[in-house]
Formats: C-alpha cells, sequence, structure tokens
C-alpha cells in the first residue's frame, strides 16, 4: 500500500504534465482552426478550384486530378496559358508539416562495467523517444510556360534544412494536338497509379510504399525502387477522358541520383498501363500493370581501394513487375492494391552493386574502402551456389472519406521472400509487414491554402532479428504515433 | 478533483473544435435542403440513368461549390476572381437560365443538356470538362442543379428542336452563307471578317448587365456549346439565353442556318471541320461582308 501511494504520487504529476500537454495542443488546434490562411496554393488559386476538386483528400488525387495532371497541369478549357493570369500570379507552393511523434525503436546498447564504466558489451533495448519535430520543406513550382509546355519544379529540403532537387522535369504535352503524344524530360516521379509523392503519411515507415522500396537484406540494388523519383525521358499517352492510360520511361540506373555518380551505361525502363471503366453508382474502378526491367553497374574502378564515381561496370538485370488496382466502392469508401514480383541478379543478390551511395545531391558518401559495399573487381566470383533472389509484395491502402474534408485510411503491406540469395538463409529473412492506420482532417477547404490536422500510427515488422529454432528470422517491431499539421499556401 | 477538471477540460475543447469547425459549412438551413432534396424536380433523367440529387451534395461540394457557391448562385469564393470579360462569372442556377440548350429560347433546357455541358465544360471559361466523373455522379449532379431553382419545379423543359440531316458542302451554299451573315447583321457583334470586333462588340453585356464578348471565330477558339456542325447549327435556331445571342428560328430557315454554319466553318482557322469550306472559300475568293449595305 504504501509502496502504491509512493508510486501514485510519483504518476499524478506526470500525469499532469500529459494532460495539460493535450490541453495546450487542443488550445492550439482551435486557435489554428478559428483563423483562416491567407496564402495561395498554386494549381487551386490559378483556376478557383477548391483543393477537392482534384484530390481525393490532398495531396492524393483523385481522378479528375489525374486527368489535369496527365494533361499537363491544364484544365484544357482555353485558359491555361499563362497570358490569361494575373501578372502577379506566382505558381509557387510551400509545405511544411510540424508534428509530434512518438518512435518506439529496438536498437543495439552498450552496457558498462559498473565500477570502472567500461564498455562490457551491448545488449537490446526498446528505445522510445516523443517530441515535437518538423518534416523538410517542399516548395513545389509548376505549372505551364505556354499552351501544352509544362513544367514542375521541387526543391525539397530534409529537416536540418539541406536542399536538393527533388523533382526538375519539364513536359511537351498533347503533340500534334494528340493527348496520345506527350513527353517529359528530367528527373520526375514514375507513372505509379497509387502514388508515394502524394502519399497521405507521414511516419518514417508509413510514409513510403514498402513495395516500392523493398530490397532484400545484403542486396545492393538500389537502383529498382520505383518509389524514388528518377531521372530519364517519359513518354505517356492517354484517351482524352484519361480512362486509358498508357506510359514508357528511358531511366538512368542511378534511383535519381545526379552526376552520374554510378553506372557508366547502365539503363532501366518503367512501363505502365491501366485502364478505368465507369461502374455506375460504385464509381470509377481502374486496373493496370507495370514492369520496371533494367540493368545496374555491380562493380567499380577504384582509386586507392575506394570506387570511382561514374566507373560502374559489369552491368546485370533487375525487374519489378506487378498489378495496380483502383478500388471505389461507393462515393465513400475505396481501395488501392498494389501487387509486385521482383527479382535480381544474383550478383546483386550477394552485396554487388551500389557501391556509390548518394545523399540524393549526387555527392558520393562511401568514401573510404571499409565502408563500402564488397567490390566485384574483374575476376571475382559469385560464393557457390549463389542464386537470384524473388520476392513478392502487396499493398493494400484502404480510404474511408466521410467528406472532402475528412478522410480515414489504412495501410497493409507485406514483402515475402520467395528466394534467398544464399542458400540456407532463413527463408523469411527481411520479410516485412507494414501497418497503418490515421485520419486527416481539414478544417475548412478553399482555393487559396491547405490545412489539416493528421493523426496516423504505424507499425513496421522486419523479420531482420536473431534466428528462432526454425531457421526463421524473429520479427523486430519499430512503431510511430504522430500528430501534426499539414499547410500549404 | 483538479484531474477531473482537467479532462472535463479536455472534453469541453474537443467539442469547441468540432463546433468550430463545422459552423462555416452551417450555410443552408437543414429545412431548405429537405425541401428541396424532396421535391420532385430534385431527380434527372439521362438516357437509362437516374440521377438523385441527394447523392450528388458530396460532389457538388468537392467539386462545384469553390465557383458556383451553396447555394447555386455562382458566388462562390473565386466569383470575384473572375472578372468578365476576360471570365465568365460563374452560373447562377437558381435563374435556370442556360445558355447551351437543345430547347427553344426561353424554356428549361433537358436533363441531358445539362449532362453534356458538364461533361463537355465551357471553352473560354473556368468550367473544365468534367468527365472524369463517372455518368452516374454527372447525372447525380444534374439533379442537384436543378434543385437550385423553383422553375423546375413549375416548368417542364422546352422540346428539342428539330435539326435537319446536314446537306452536302458546296460553293453556293458557301457563298449563301455570307448572305445570311450580312442579312442578320452578325457581323455588328462578329465583325465583317469574325473577329468579334463589330461596331457593337464593345458594348454588350450579358442579362445581369455584365460585359461579355462576341465569339472570334478566328482565332482557333471552340464555341462554348459545342463544336459540331449540328451544335453550331443549334445555337442560331436556339440562341444562348442570357446572352445578346438570340435564337434566329424565326427569322431564318433551316437550309439557311446551315448555309451560315458552312460560311463561319470558312472563317475558322484549318481544324478537322472545315477543311472543304476553307477550299471553297478560297476558290470563290469570299471577301468580308459590306457592313455599309442596307439591313434587309
Amino acid at each position: 500500500m504504501r509502496m502504491w501511494a509512493q508510486s501514485h504520487l510519483c504518476q499524478k504529476p506526470q500525469r499532469a504534465v500529459s494532460v495539460l500537454a493535450a490541453v495546450f495542443v487542443l488550445t492550439f488546434l482551435i486557435l489554428s482552426a478559428s483563423q483562416p490562411a491567407n496564402a495561395l496554393p498554386a494549381f487551386a488559386r490559378k483556376y478557383g478550384l477548391r483543393c477537392s476538386a482534384c484530390h481525393e483528400s490532398w495531396p492524393a488525387l483523385n481522378n479528375f486530378g489525374l486527368k489535369f495532371r496527365d494533361n499537363g497541369y491544364q484544365l484544357m478549357n482555353d485558359r491555361d496559358s499563362p497570358v490569361w493570369q494575373n501578372p502577379g500570379y506566382w505558381p509557387v507552393t510551400f509545405r511544411i508539416t510540424p508534428i509530434w511523434h512518438r518512435v518506439s525503436t529496438p536498437q543495439q546498447v552498450d552496457t558498462y562495467d559498473s565500477t570502472t564504466g567500461a564498455i562490457t558489451g551491448s545488449t537490446t533495448q526498446r528505445i522510445s523517444s516523443t517530441g515535437f519535430d518538423l518534416s523538410g520543406l517542399d516548395f513545389h513550382t509548376g505549372g505551364i510556360l505556354e499552351k501544352n509546355f509544362s513544367f514542375y519544379v521541387l526543391p525539397s529540403s530534409d529537416s536540418t534544412g539541406a536542399f536538393h532537387f527533388e523533382s526538375v522535369n519539364a513536359r511537351v504535352d498533347n503533340i500534334a494536338g494528340s493527348s496520345w503524344l506527350n513527353v517529359r524530360l528530367g528527373k520526375f516521379e514514375l507513372n505509379n497509379l497509387l502514388s508515394e509523392k502524394r502519399t497521405l503519411w507521414l511516419t518514417g515507415n508509413g510514409g513510403i510504399y514498402q513495395t516500392y522500396h523493398f530490397i532484400p537484406v545484403n542486396d545492393g540494388n538500389t537502383f529498382g525502387q520505383m518509389g524514388d523519383n528518377q531521372l530519364g525521358m517519359e513518354y505517356m499517352g492517354h484517351s482524352v477522358d484519361d480512362k486509358t492510360r498508357v506510359s514508357a520511361a528511358l531511366l538512368s540506373s542511378n534511383d535519381g541520383s545526379v552526376g552520374l555518380i554510378t553506372g557508366a551505361n547502365s539503363y532501366s525502363g518503367f512501363f505502365t498501363f491501366d485502364q478505368a471503366f465507369d461502374a455506375g453508382k460504385m464509381g470509377t474502378e481502374r486496373v493496370g500493370a507495370y514492369a520496371f526491367v533494367g540493368e545496374a553497374a555491380t562493380y567499380y574502378l577504384t582509386s586507392g581501394g575506394v570506387p570511382l564515381a561514374g566507373s560502374g561496370i559489369g552491368n546485370k538485370g533487375f525487374s519489378r513487375v506487378g498489378f495496380y488496382g483502383q478500388f471505389y466502392l461507393g462515393p465513400h469508401f475505396d481501395l488501392n492494391v498494389v501487387t509486385q514480383h521482383g527479382s535480381d541478379n544474383a550478383y546483386f543478390g550477394q552485396g554487388y552493386g551500389s557501391a556509390i551511395a548518394s545523399d540524393g545531391n549526387g555527392t558520393a558518401t562511401c568514401t573510404t574502402s571499409s565502408g563500402c559495399p564488397p567490390n566485384n573487381t574483374p575476376g571475382t566470383v559469385l560464393p557457390p551456389g549463389s542464386r537470384a533472389p524473388t520476392w513478392n509484395g502487396y499493398t493494400f491502402e484502404a480510404r474511408y472519406v466521410y467528406s472532402p474534408q475528412l478522410i480515414f485510411k489504412g495501410v497493409y503491406e507485406a514483402e515475402r521472400m520467395s528466394q534467398q540469395a544464399t542458400p540456407g538463409t532463413a527463408t523469411n529473412l527481411g520479410n516485412i509487414n507494414n501497418y497503418s492506420i490515421g485520419y486527416r482532417y481539414n478544417p475548412f477547404m478553399t482555393s487559396r491554402a491547405g490545412f489539416a490536422y493528421f493523426g496516423e500510427f504505424n507499425l513496421f515488422q522486419s523479420a531482420n532479428g536473431p534466428l528462432t529454432s526454425s531457421n526463421k528470422a524473429s520479427y523486430i517491431n519499430t512503431s510511430e504515433l504522430l500528430f501534426g499539421i499539414d499547410f500549404d499556401f | 478533483m483538479h484531474t477531473n477538471l482537467l479532462k472535463w477540460s479536455l472534453l469541453l475543447s474537443v467539442v469547441v473544435v468540432l463546433c468550430l469547425s463545422g459552423a462555416s459549412h452551417a450555410q443552408l438551413t437543414t429545412y431548405q435542403q429537405q425541401q428541396w432534396l424532396h421535391s420532385p424536380a430534385a431527380s434527372s433523367h439521362v438516357g437509362n440513368l437516374s440521377g438523385d440529387a441527394r447523392a450528388a451534395a458530396l460532389p457538388y461540394r468537392r467539386y462545384c461549390v469553390g465557383c458556383h457557391g451553396e447555394l447555386g448562385d455562382g458566388n462562390g469564393e473565386n466569383a470575384v476572381w473572375m472578372p468578365p470579360p476576360m471570365f465568365q462569372k460563374p452560373r447562377d442556377f437558381q435563374l435556370a437560365i442556360f445558355k447551351c440548350r437543345s430547347t427553344p429560347t426561353g424554356t428549361l433546357p433537358t436533363d441531358q443538356d445539362l449532362f453534356d455541358a458538364i461533361t463537355r465544360g465551357f471553352d473560354r471559361t473556368n468550367m473544365p470538362s468534367w468527365n472524369p466523373l463517372t455518368k452516374q455522379e454527372r447525372a447525380d449532379l444534374v439533379a442537384w442543379i436543378k434543385h437550385f431553382s423553383p422553375r423546375w419545379q413549375t416548368e417542364k423543359p422546352g422540346t428539342p428542336i428539330q435539326i435537319p440531316p446536314e446537306p452536302e458542302i458546296t460553293p453556293e451554299r458557301v457563298k449563301a452563307g455570307q448572305d445570311v451573315f450580312a442579312k442578320m447583321q452578325c457581323w455588328k457583334c462578329h465583325g465583317a471578317q469574325g473577329m468579334a470586333n463589330g461596331p457593337s462588340a464593345s458594348t454588350l453585356t450579358d442579362d445581369l448587365s455584365q460585359p461579355i464578348a462576341a465569339f472570334n471565330f478566328t482565332d482557333g477558339s471552340r464555341p462554348k456549346c459545342g463544336d459540331t456542325d449540328r451544335d453550331i447549327y443549334r445555337i442560331f435556331m436556339t440562341g444562348l439565353d442570357g446572352t445578346p445571342m438570340p435564337s434566329f428560328a424565326d427569322n431564318i430557315k433551316p437550309e439557311e442556318a446551315w448555309d451560315l454554319v458552312f460560311y463561319l466553318r470558312s472563317l475558322q482557322p484549318h481544324n478537322s471541320f472545315n477543311a472543304k469550306e476553307k477550299q471553297i472559300a478560297k476558290q470563290l475568293g469570299l471577301k468580308p461582308v459590306d457592313t455599309n449595305a442596307p439591313a434587309q
């Protein structure tokens, strides 16, 4: 009893702090809700359409928004050209998301000798940290230079303020007056029907689609990440009503890194096709398929043991193929599905490949031989029995749109290895389960600014833990709870 | 006690947040909404589809309300940013006056007319084509549009005009079309060469006294109510209600209307519709109409 009393007394101040923190946050939200924003999102203010016209919930596009994008950010109503705009119009939108989050993840922690203070070893310990935080800052600028000449430039910073070019591309639209002829050049998002760059999620692991980024454990191929913006040239065509869409892109196999820092002559291709069907009161149903196939370098010339940028050779193949589905089940509910079968050459499976990593700015971060992945110098042979790693991935994202201002969302992703590169490896090593649930609420909706409260919870499970008795890798859980505001203007 | 107070404060804060966020959308009274939504007018029939206004509340709010407004009066938040004549003010659904109809002037359009307008959009305005929406959604929106005006409860749509089959294009018809253009004094607004620079052009206003521009046949613009020959014919015979463009149904015969279509095609830049008309006009060496000739 006494111990309980002491414990209770100790907890009371903590609880009071928690409640006060909640009241503080709510008070802030109330104040925010009662003050209209004054600034202007780029496309909405140009056309006077509310965010909801193009976005199921910003930034995810609905079918109308998809058509607008496919037309090169044009409504095709003879008022698209900049000459119709007020000269003061500035096609720029800023976006940043202040958040509070709690991250819980197991980490290796040093253990100490209690008398000498010397490190004696390490142990796995779950570390939970909470606090207010910021995401990076995005400067979206896009639109058209003249009718049927569109552009998109997105300088984006990480949370420290270090900038890189997330997107830089120009597009010639409706060549010869045909919606089937559009060509884009630069760095751009691949034509993924379920867009990762327009994801509704902001947690660390939930903010990307694992299916778009999956890499087997110890695999050296970082070039097949279809969720990353890529450098290249894209042909895209669509029917006038955008029900039928097709695209083919020729890409440098460098995962969007600038400066030719990887392979000297390695390219890949990304191909998509999708078709929408009018399903009456159910809505518009869309199905499609994609293929991401290519080659990338597996080894590099070295200088002093350090790989030389741009010297990648020994190209080997990889592929990612799968299906898309976007199914509306009435006016409020939709389900997005992405499947994938992935395969990497055995060399990648053994860790050869991305010897020169990049931080996205074209700067090589692998500067010492000891810190680099294995370098397959000429004459090196693969370990006996090496084989191509293969896997299957599934993403299911469900959305319940209560109104254009309030959306509830959930994601389940599963990545399953079907063949490990090295025989005898735990069959499930690298498997992933990823769960996210959340909501997003816009207290107001105009064509002048975007503002949303959001909350998310993500549970990320990866089979990278110690082996179990059945030679399976145990799952390591990482979770994140996140609340914040997302605004653009 | 202290903890309870904090809990109640928390609960109160949540209630206040929800009330504040909902307040801005309480523009229509529940009574008005129910009255409208349960009236027979709050439905539409487009082909085999039946539209239900109640199903369109969400799409209207998502896609339309920014321009047309919660009350459908064309006073959405963006209306002030559409200065005429460069842009047209959003349609006021409460007036139930529509430009693009298949029905005679002064009558209500058919559901199909409204459906086609939503599907096609209006060039040279901020109204885009909404064909990415499902047909059912568009039919529901037609029903929703109708519930804004009591006209739909007291009047029936007009009977669509009959459009005779398009005759063969001949040099005589193109020349005859030019004569109709002169006789009906189309040039007063549209200009002698169809460049929207006639002597009356700068004075034109719509029924709301807003400046409005005549259609320029020479700059490649597409007519608002469709760009096929039948669409252009229909405009002559139904007029564009709410604008200075009258119906000529009582002034010209059907064959004359076709002649006029062919002549106006010859004024347009080359497009997928007018190769033959352009060729004939070139062979004829057509000169602009004589604006000094007496009206007939």
